[in-house]
């Protein structure tokens, strides 16, 4: 007897293979993420850089001094 | 047992590079608003930080892009009706409308914290007025709506030396806002010359341009009366102080080659010449605009690198 009466639908939800990317389709997501990648390490040293000019020279000043 | 039942929708599954997305941001519109930022940037008094002064343009492109980017979310119906833009990324079926939406909001949100955090937050809002503009005011109200869409829209496209200037200023000043009067004041000749050659298009689209609502010969000497403000208008900066005389005697010259073409245009009506000189105007305005921003870019470039050497 089995413990759920879903057991059988899982099993067929296991074994079905889903949606399955065409190469296209795969290729365009991976150029959309590696630009998506690009993007956000642009922004972050942009914000960094600007960080820094900013801070000016005073990026050298200890506080203690 | 399935919860699931009836027929299965295939998911939508995109194929767009980004090169499409690119597309989005209507790159020459994009250059041409980074072109006319930098003079906003160095009409700036004082010294200039040029890492500062990049990061700014770089926001203000992208709020530029993101503009676009919602434009055409927008106006996918009417694009896909002219041939002009039937090629762009949503009529031609490689993004889809929702896809465009979120990309141009996040975007434009981008956009406007990083100008916000880079530079100020005048020229933030500044930022997130002219996208709010574009959009909104341009796009959804006034293009569909009145034969005046582009005298009014073309605030939009006049804004970014206003923003530039902001950003490095931290505020508004006449010099800015006479960049500001010399592009409002160029775009309805700019847009009319061409929409006096494409008024089928346009009329196709349901988008009421001024030849289509009113006629081209309206159009014709609305041209010519724009033309007579363009005149003064660019020579402003001269006549303001705050270029030199050279810059005085080019916009001049340029000014009088620009009546001249809206002169021809008023009178010559009919047949395939009106379009070639209609035309002919319509690349001039653009080398108008061109030639005005670069002489002024540099000779402002000299009296920064001067003052630095």
């Amino acid at each position: 007897m089995s413990l759920s009466p879903d057991n059988d639908g899982l099993n067929k939800a296991v074994q079905e293979p889903g949606i399955v990317l065409t190469p296209q389709q795969k290729k365009s997501r991976d150029h959309r993420n590696l630009a998506i990648a690009l993007a956000v390490g642009f922004f972050v040293l942009l914000i960094y850089v600007v960080t820094i000019a900013k801070l000016g020279p005073g990026v050298l000043t200890h506080p203690a001094e | 047992m399935s919860f699931v039942t009836g027929t299965r929708v295939e998911p939508h599954i995109s194929i767009a590079g980004p090169r499409d997305y690119f597309d989005l941001l209507k790159p020459r519109v994009m250059s041409l608003v980074i072109y006319t930022a930098i003079g906003g940037v160095l009409i700036a008094p004082g010294p200039i930080n040029p890492v500062l002064a990049v990061a700014a343009l770089l926001a203000i492109a992208t709020g530029a892009g993101a503009s676009g980017a919602l434009n055409m979310w927008y106006d996918a119906d009417i694009d896909a009706i002219m041939r002009r833009t039937r090629k762009r990324p949503i009529p031609s079926g490689r993004i889809t409308r929702q896809e465009a939406l979120a990309f141009g909001l996040t975007l434009a949100a981008f956009a406007v914290f990083t100008l916000g955090i880079v530079a100020n937050w005048l020229s933030a809002s500044l930022l997130a007025f002219t996208i709010f503009f574009y959009v909104i005011v341009y796009s959804m109200w006034l293009k569909r709506a009145t034969p005046q869409n582009i005298v009014i829209g073309g605030a939009a496209g006049a804004f970014p030396p206003m923003v530039a200037y902001a950003a490095i200023t931290g505020t508004v000043s006449l010099s800015s806002l006479a960049l500001f009067a010399l592009i409002f004041i160029w775009t309805p000749p700019h847009f009319w010359a061409l929409a006096l050659v494409k008024s089928d298009e346009y009329a196709k689209a349901g988008i009421p341009m001024l030849p289509t609502v009113a006629g081209p010969d309206r159009t014709r000497r609305d041209i010519l009366l724009y033309t007579l403000l363009l005149v003064p208008a660019g020579a402003l900066p001269y006549l303001m102080g705050f270029a030199s005389i050279y810059y005085g005697l080019l916009s001049g010259a340029l000014g009088l080659m620009f009546l001249v073409l809206a002169v021809r245009v008023y009178r010559h009506r009919t047949g395939d010449v009106a379009n070639k000189i209609a035309m002919d105007l319509f690349k001039f305005s653009i080398l108008y605009l061109f030639l005005l921003f670069a002489a002024l870019i540099l000779e402002k470039s000299l009296v920064h690198l001067s003052v630095l050497a």
